[in-house]
């Protein structure tokens, strides 16, 4: 049962190590700020989940367990707030995506 | 197995940090301030279990408060120019 504790464990931060760093090298490569938002979730929500469920495994039921699920839960609800906030005032200043036309707006 | 994660984050956080430093914009380097609060997060949890001391998972949770409210707080104070109430 131990053995079988770790290796779920180990299968959820392998999946969340693949999360964050496929979302740190997009966050270098995108050309754009829009796009680069996408990168951006990636690591909020992927590699965040996945780091929590696999050390929410590894405790048990404890106190801990609360504790990471409140960091799950307030990470999961404003990492959404703060992409939109950001695309907005982007597109409120004027940063046009790569790839569009100059002059006809969305 | 916490060390090899322990390792991932850092390494991600390298590269975030490259994207800090030769960012356009302001808004990418934003972007990319909060994607690094969110991995120093998983790095504070991680590291109170590799070294089995379940406290700082308090400090991470004030750390996800604080990266909140500071991104917002920097947005705000970049597009109407100051922190006060709802002034257009």
């Amino acid at each position: 049962m131990d053995l079988f504790i770790d290796l779920l464990t180990g299968l959820c931060f392998f999946l969340g190590s693949l999360c964050i760093i496929i979302g740190a090298c997009g966050l270098i490569k995108l050309p754009d700020v829009f796009s680069r938002i996408h990168a951006a979730g990636m690591i909020d929500t992927g590699g965040t989940a996945f780091f929590i469920l696999g050390m929410m495994i590894q405790s048990g039921w404890s106190l801990i367990t609360v504790k990471l699920l409140l960091i799950g839960i307030f990470i999961f609800f404003t990492s959404p707030v703060t992409s939109h906030v950001t695309a907005n005032l982007a597109r409120e200043k004027g940063i046009v995506p790569v790839g569009k036309k100059i002059g006809k707006l969305l | 197995m916490f060390l090899a994660a322990l390792t991932a984050c850092a390494v991600s956080a390298l590269l975030v940090l490259a994207r800090i430093i030769l960012g356009k914009t302001t808004f990418d380097r934003v972007l990319a301030v909060n994607s690094l609060g969110t991995i120093i997060v998983i790095g504070i949890a991680l590291h109170g279990f590799y070294a089995n001391r379940p406290e700082f998972l308090d400090i991470a949770i004030v750390y996800a408060l604080i990266n909140f409210i500071g991104t917002v707080a920097i947005l705000k104070l970049f597009s109407t120019g100051s922190l006060k109430g709802n002034n257009k």
